[in-house]
């Protein structure tokens, strides 16, 4: 009986809701998560907007942008918030996304000035191993350890895309001769995150590629301080994960609200705990707790968008041919 | 034999199976409508054709070869729990994959049970992650569904047959060479198609212990044309290279499956006279001894990593699990309403090409059809809004072909061992199927609607391009758990997960066998 009212609920929601604005943000799924940073970004920005924010989980990375554009402009979303700096080239391309006049000062490590996309939060790849492990300190060390790592297939994950660019952006031409030295420490490659995370704690990698905020969710959630992200010396390689909203939107002044709430203490302050990542604009209260603990890479490396468009497909290319030996 | 009267008109059949095929086809084309670029395949797109035929045909092969001697040891052997065990030999097949690959790491992994155990005698650890590891984790996974498949079929003999054996002192040999080996040759060409079906559409196993971009299947190919390239086309294309391959199985196999018949017997419960050896009794006693360690190990990691946490679940992994269930229900009543109907038809001899139509839901990709509904309903309603009944259509879609290959041989031996007889009688329609097909069939059709109910609970399936943050299912729930850091949760979500299909199955499966005795 419970679920029967459970879907007679749902079933009515929308009635209730018809006469306020509605916006609807397309996002990625462990964001509309209820552990995630959508349900308290949504009563936050609905406490001013007089509106009803709705959150669609819409696929991961480039399946969330696939799904915009397989959507075209007939699509019910007025933002989509998630998509990276290897895919804002291609979104930008199907001229489906309007500019922005967001003003804010940036604390990413890169400067930024796109005109379409709004960052929300950043990170560094890193990968993450016990702290106890005397880790490499770039990939040359790595490739010549006996350290196992699980890493994502690019072609169905973003970290795994980002490792791709790292390898290009750190060693360009050589990247080949950097994948085939990594080939036998690579135990395997997952299709997503998760398996590839869920592999390593439970032991069959020494290291997984993640983020170097990974440990601070260990460290605040789980009061375990046994995890630690390995410091590179070639740098690390950046994601700025954005928002933009779409052209064909019918609620152009809902969604300019939305993208400059964005950049306030209301989104901002809820990202570091709630999706494990730096804020774009730090909040007033400073960064948590445990954040301070965290590795600060030397240099930041991070291939403009366009570049990184014509980049993405040599360099799959080559990681296919080194890993397929 | 095509065109013999029969009590139950087989034009519902063929019916079914055009909705079948409309609905599987219509999201195909609907996909290529949508597609916007034309690349023809390259050769990654290939390698990767080689290498899904390859780790199917491996897969389905050994599946298929191991359940004999284990359906055969459990089909002669009666004792204590053992109805029991065969239930809990049908949890992998029903698993989500990535609880099962989970379990199995645990067992099989460079760190799990087997490593540590040869780490105390100085051996390295086992290396899964290759060719090897994805068939071992496809055998995992359709064993335990071929030994059922199988174990029916040993009990569709008529204990007539191992009467006379035994009055004709037949040994363990002679029961083989002429009783059980015909029952083989009809059974095991089936069980294989099915089983490389299913295996061709593999993605997530495949590439995780495959170990790398070398074990890319098709579906990994559909993927990255989807959503890296946006090459609808391509996506579209490879989908209908996938379907090919598991038809082109499904052709050769039901072209090798001779159709000579049984015989009918009286009903009558199954005594064996022929298998009392010392020597039999170890042999199975030990063949089934493996079978279990094999496929129960993995489950019991499955149990100890996730008892911590499903006694505190959060409230909204309960809500998602009782969505499952309703999903899981509906779901199985899309598929009895298309299955009984089209193994009536087949039965009744006319159609092979309404078996094919069953296997299709089988080798078509997922997203492929997901996509394809979704582009064929976003101009009416909002895809989001029908989430749950889409997962359900297209899981009953999904689960058919294994209906089948379940209800076809009953059917068909009830069509020939009672249709004329009806028909003599002018016994036909509604009375025939109430007292002679239904009762006859019903252990099957409570495994087969237990076998659909569990599918779909564990199928991450289509909700996923249709995912509403209210409407999760659990095998979504869990992803997102998983994709919050949060394991520990998520392996109670996933035990959860394991026995809430277990329970479904069992109920189906139990409910059927009790209807056929009461």
């Amino acid at each position: 009986m419970k679920y029967l009212a459970f879907a007679a609920g749902v079933l009515s929601a929308s009635a209730v809701w018809a006469d306020t604005p509605e916006l609807t943000v397309y996002t990625y799924d462990s964001f509309v998560a209820d552990w995630g940073p959508g349900p308290a970004i949504e009563a936050a920005f609905e406490e001013t907007c007089g509106c009803d924010l709705k959150l669609v989980a819409a696929g991961d990375g480039a399946a969330l942008l696939a799904r915009i554009r397989l959507e075209g402009a007939r699509s019910e979303a007025d933002i989509v918030l998630g998509l990276d700096t290897n895919l804002t080239a291609a979104a930008a391309e199907t001229g489906l996304f309007a500019p922005h006049g967001v003003r804010a000062t940036y604390d990413l490590p890169v400067a930024w000035n796109d005109p379409v996309f709004v960052p929300y939060d950043w990170g560094y790849f890193a990968f993450v191993h016990a702290a106890d492990l005397d880790a490499p300190a770039n990939f040359r060390a790595l490739a010549e350890s006996d350290l196992s790592i699980v890493i994502q297939d690019p072609r169905s994950s973003t970290p795994g895309l980002g490792l791709l660019m790292w390898v290009k952006a750190a060693y360009g031409d050589e990247a080949p001769a950097i994948w085939e030295g990594l080939a036998d420490n690579i135990v395997t490659v997952t299709k997503g995150w998760s398996e590839a995370y869920g592999l390593f704690l439970e032991g069959e990698a020494d290291m997984v590629l993640s983020y170097t905020t990974s440990p601070a969710y260990h460290l605040i959630a789980e009061e375990d301080s046994s995890k630690a992200a390995a410091l590179f010396d070639e740098g690390h390689y950046l994601q700025v994960e954005v928002a933009a909203k779409l052209a064909a939107s019918d609620q152009p002044e809902l969604a300019e609200a939305f993208l400059q709430f964005m950049v306030t203490d209301g989104f901002q302050s809820v990202i570091p705990t709630t999706n494990w990542m730096y804020p774009a604009v730090t909040p007033a209260g400073g960064l948590p707790e445990g954040f301070e603990t965290l590795i600060a890479p030397g240099a930041a490396l991070l291939l403009p968008a366009d570049r990184a468009q014509t980049v993405r497909d040599e360099a799959l290319a080559e990681w296919l041919d080194a890993l397929s030996q | 034999m095509a065109g013999r009267a029969q009590p139950v008109n087989p034009v519902w059949g063929s019916v079914a199976a055009a909705v079948v095929a409309a609905a599987i086809l219509g999201a195909l084309c609907a996909v290529f409508w949508r597609a916007e670029a034309s690349l023809g395949l390259g050769p990654s797109d290939w390698a990767a054709i080689r290498f899904t035929v390859l780790q199917a045909a491996l897969s389905a092969t050994f599946s298929a070869v191991l359940a004999v001697p284990v359906a055969r040891a459990l089909a002669r052997r009666q004792f204590a729990a053992r109805g029991a065990l065969v239930t809990l030999l049908g949890a992998p097949f029903i698993l989500p994959v990535i609880v099962a690959v989970f379990g199995l790491l645990a067992v099989f992994g460079r760190s799990g049970w087997v490593s540590t155990v040869l780490g105390w005698v100085g051996l390295p650890p086992l290396h899964i992650y290759g060719l090897h590891g994805v068939v071992l984790a496809h055998v995992f996974f359709n064993l335990p569904l071929a030994t059922r498949l199988l174990l029916q079929g040993w009990r569709d003999v008529p204990s007539e047959q191992f009467r006379l054996a035994a009055q004709l002192s037949f040994g363990a040999g002679e029961t083989a060479r002429l009783i059980e080996r015909p029952m083989l040759a009809r059974t095991l060409p089936g069980v294989w198609a099915v089983i490389f079906a299913i295996c061709v559409t593999s993605f997530a196993v495949a590439l995780t212990l495959g170990g790398g971009p070398r074990a890319t299947t098709v579906e990994l190919a559909i993927f990255q044309a989807f959503s890296f390239d946006f090459d609808l086309s391509r996506a579209a294309w490879l989908s209908v290279i996938q379907i090919a391959l598991a038809g082109i199985a499904a052709v050769i196999a039901l072209r090798l499956t001779p159709f000579e018949a049984l015989g009918t017997g009286l009903d009558r419960p199954v005594r064996r006279w022929d298998v009392g050896a010392r020597r039999l009794i170890a042999q199975d006693t030990m063949l089934i001894t493996l079978a279990a360690l094999f496929l129960l190990l993995p489950l019991s990691a499955i149990v100890l990593s996730g008892l911590a946490a499903i006694w505190h679940l959060p409230v909204q992994v309960w809500h998602a699990a009782g969505l499952s269930v309703l999903v899981a229900l509906g779901s199985t009543a899309v598929l009895l309403s298309l299955a009984l109907p089209m193994s009536w038809a087949i039965a009744a001899g006319s159609a092979s090409r309404v078996e094919v139509a069953g296997i299709l839901g089988l080798a078509a990709s997922p997203l492929v059809i997901g996509t394809g509904f979704f582009v064929m309903l976003n101009p009416f309603v909002n895809p989001q809004s029908l989430a749950l009944p889409v997962t359900a259509l297209v899981n009953a879609l999904m689960a058919l072909p294994f209906a089948l290959r379940i209800l076809v041989p009953g059917a068909r031996e009830v069509a020939r061992g009672y249709g004329r007889l009806a028909l003599s009688l002018d016994m036909r329609g509604w009375p025939y199927l109430r007292h002679v097909l239904l009762p006859r069939l019903m252990p099957r059709i409570g495994f087969a609607a237990g076998l659909a109910a569990a599918l779909s609970m564990g199928d991450l399936g289509v909700i996923a391009l249709f995912a509403d943050p209210e409407l999760a299912t659990l095998p979504l729930q869990m992803y997102r758990l998983m994709a919050a850091y949060q394991m520990e949760t998520a392996a109670g979500a996933g035990l959860l997960l394991l026995v809430l299909s277990l329970v479904l199955f069992w109920a189906f499966d139990a409910g059927g066998r009790r209807g056929a005795a009461a």
